[in-house]
């Protein structure tokens, strides 16, 4: 009973983009909202709840094209419908949520009192799911815009920090240079083929015998600096831990959980979908790439003593695994990677959730050590913690480990084995400064008697460490259902073309070879 | 004689960019661009696309030069503004760099686009005499792009309402 969308027709094409305008309307209503009330607290507040309301509302309409099993008819123009983007948007629009939940205490705490840190928040999402929807690279560009540019601005949102304001230019400049690769590469990829859809493209290089054309080979590498840089990948990874150090601690998990994944989101459909053909071209590239990021990262959050600092690296080290995935060029490596990202994105909005808690003064400054004798003093706080710590590890029992599992399997299915076996080194190399945290906590005594004393996990941040270890510890246990979902996502990222009429001949792209 | 309208604008067009990275004074820099900006207009000249010269001009040259030049003189940038090039080995960087972006380009001209995906030969003129200049591009602006149009809409939103949050004078 799946339902056809003509993406040609208006009515088509706005049942398609329903989520995004329904969060667009959301954002703009939130932002009315703000100009009315932004007196303190008490309105910063309401406006969390109300951006909390508009996400949620986005969620229930895109579950509803999910359950319809609405799927584009013919060549989907511009954005499309599949179970890929169903579930990519569904882990965005859930770090969305917990991203808002965390913040509702922590602005009022930090006195970030500007109502428009939850529109820029919102208007992120909207670019975020925007990127994990595009089938044509514009789009795919102009969600990468969207998202990148409100969150420059969340970044240096605190404007009484000096490592705020740093950051946030820092990011601006480096981003907007990332940038400028990444339409430099789509206008040389167009350049070859005549097409930024990804469907076309992908036809046009088989049908044409471009898989080694010069143009595009130099747009495809052009195109994967700048989501390196975007990712955080080694070694186009400097800004990421002064950036994610500077800002504010729920921005920071916003960042690492939801840039991350709607930027790999639309590098999986960009490569699986558009370039599957010329894969011999990027496979050895990406491959070095997850190389030196697993390596690199994990072994530079190694030297680090602050928390903040070492989930910084720890989250380039991730961007290593998730490359891996990406390495695969499959399906399985793209329901691996969405596997992985549900787990990642719950990890790394808990983790950050208990640093901004156990932080009041300060998350910069929270050291490894800082951490000791929680367990006696905030026994649940204590275990939140290390079952995000060894979540990260990848430990059995936790979601971390199947979906550490799951991407070393896809690497392995496409004989990728000593990709498989060197992020088996690194995840051993990350056992080193994750496994410290959790030995502070549980096997030294507190240094003060009032240690931890203020240092309890409140309000809604409580629903965010409390649901997020609940679920990790359910998906690693019983993780076959979740691993079903992703693979049913991802059968039609690699769609055949299916036309429920026979289109007019000038609608059709050129698609064959003129003999 | 294309020939040599083209190869004239194009060096100018790198000149003037060349100029306008190398200068102190910002104001001269910003000056260098509008040059670099009016070369790359008659390259669009060349290439048929007549509508979208007049808006290089019209927009890039205009309007965001004037508020470039608005900025630098609010801001009050004299003469006097220290270089941030650094040295033998920034500019040893940036050698290398060139020579990369050399080799980029070697590689780009060497593989044209394949026949199958041009446009028929004239085919830009002949819809230009149809249609104008404008509807030519309008067109597909507004069927084909309507997505990514629209969305720019929501990142000039974006736009606005950040650099508000970060200039307002009362935090």
């Amino acid at each position: 009973m799946d339902m056809f969308v003509n993406l040609a027709t208006p009515a088509g094409m706005s049942l398609a983009m329903l989520p995004e305008i329904v969060l667009t309307i959301a954002a703009l209503a939130l932002m009315l909202l703000a100009a009315w009330r932004h007196g303190g607290e008490e309105d910063q507040r309401l406006a969390g709840q109300v951006a909390l309301f508009g996400l949620g509302l986005t969620m229930f309409v895109m579950w509803w094209l999910w359950l319809k099993g609405a799927r584009p008819d013919g060549i989907a123009h511009m954005v499309t419908l599949d179970g890929f983007r169903y579930a990519s948007s569904t882990i965005l629009l859930l770090g969305a949520m917990l991203s808002v939940m965390l913040s509702l205490g922590y602005v009022g705490r930090e006195r970030i009192l500007t109502p428009e840190y939850y529109v820029l928040l919102l208007i992120a999402t909207i670019g975020m799911l925007v990127m994990a929807a595009a089938s044509d690279l514009i789009v795919v560009f102009m969600g990468l815009e969207i998202m990148s540019v409100c969150v420059y601005v969340l970044t240096g949102i605190n404007r009484r920090s000096v490592f705020g304001a740093e950051a946030a230019l820092k990011y601006f400049l480096l981003g907007a240079f990332a940038s400028g690769f990444v339409i430099y590469g789509i206008a040389l990829i167009y350049g070859a083929t005549g097409s930024t859809n990804l469907t076309v493209i992908d036809l046009r290089t088989s049908n044409l015998e471009l898989e080694s054309h010069g143009m595009l080979l130099v747009g495809i590498g052009l195109l994967l600096i700048g989501f390196a840089f975007k990712v955080a990948a080694v070694p186009f990874h400097m800004w990421a831990p002064d950036v994610y150090d500077g800002a504010p601690t729920p921005i920071t998990a916003f960042m690492a959980a939801g840039v991350k994944v709607a930027a790999f989101a639309a590098l999986m459909r960009i490569t699986v979908h558009a370039l599957g053909g010329s894969i011999d071209a990027w496979q050895n590239a990406v491959w070095g790439l997850a190389v030196v990021t697993m390596l690199g990262g994990n072994l530079m959050a190694l030297a680090q003593r602050h928390v903040k600092r070492m989930l910084a690296y720890s989250s380039i080290g991730h961007a290593g695994y998730l490359l891996t995935a990406v390495v695969s060029g499959t399906e399985t490596g793209a329901a691996a990677f969405l596997f992985y990202a549900f787990a990642y994105t719950l990890v790394t909005l808990g983790a950050f959730g208990v640093l901004a808690a156990v932080g009041r003064n300060g998350e910069r400054t929270v050291r490894i050590d800082d951490f000791a004798g929680l367990a006696s003093k905030r026994p649940w706080t204590a275990f939140a913690m290390a079952v995000f710590m060894l979540s990260l590890l990848g430990f059995p029992g936790t979601a971390g480990f199947i979906g550490k599992w799951y991407v070393l399997s896809a690497a392995v299915e496409s004989n990728q084995w000593t990709l498989g076996i060197l992020l088996v080194v690194a995840s051993v190399i990350s056992a080193g400064y994750y496994l410290p945290v959790v030995m502070q906590m549980y096997m030294r005594p507190a240094t003060t008697a009032e240690a931890h004393s203020d240092s309890a996990v409140l309000g809604a941040a409580r629903w965010v460490v409390g649901g997020a270890t609940t679920l990790l510890l359910l998906i690693g246990l019983l993780p076959s259902g979740l691993m079903n979902l992703a693979r049913a996502s991802t059968e039609d990222l690699k769609p055949g073309v299916q036309f429920t009429q026979q289109p007019a001949p000038s609608d059709q792209p050129m698609l064959s070879d003129e003999d | 004689m294309l020939q040599i309208v083209f190869w004239f604008h194009a060096g100018v067009a790198i000149a003037a960019a060349v100029l306008c990275i190398t200068r102190r004074s910002p104001v001269a820099s910003a000056l260098w661009l509008v040059v670099t900006l009016f070369a790359t207009a008659v390259m669009y000249v060349l290439l048929d696309a007549h509508f979208i010269a007049a808006i290089q001009v019209l927009v890039y040259s205009g309007a965001i030069m004037v508020l470039f030049l608005f900025v630098i003189m609010l801001l009050n940038l004299g003469d006097e503004v220290a270089t941030d090039m650094k040295g033998w080995f920034g500019r040893g960087v940036g050698l290398a760099l060139a020579v990369f972006v050399g080799i980029e380009v070697w590689v780009v001209t060497r593989a044209l686009p394949v026949d199958q995906i041009r446009l028929p030969a004239g085919e830009l003129d002949r819809m230009t005499a149809d249609q104008g200049a404008v509807r030519v591009v309008a067109e597909p602006l507004y069927t084909d792009y309507l997505i990514p149009f629209e969305l720019t809409a929501v990142l000039l939103v974006a736009a606005i309402v950040g650099s508000v949050v970060l200039a307002k004078r009362k935090v």
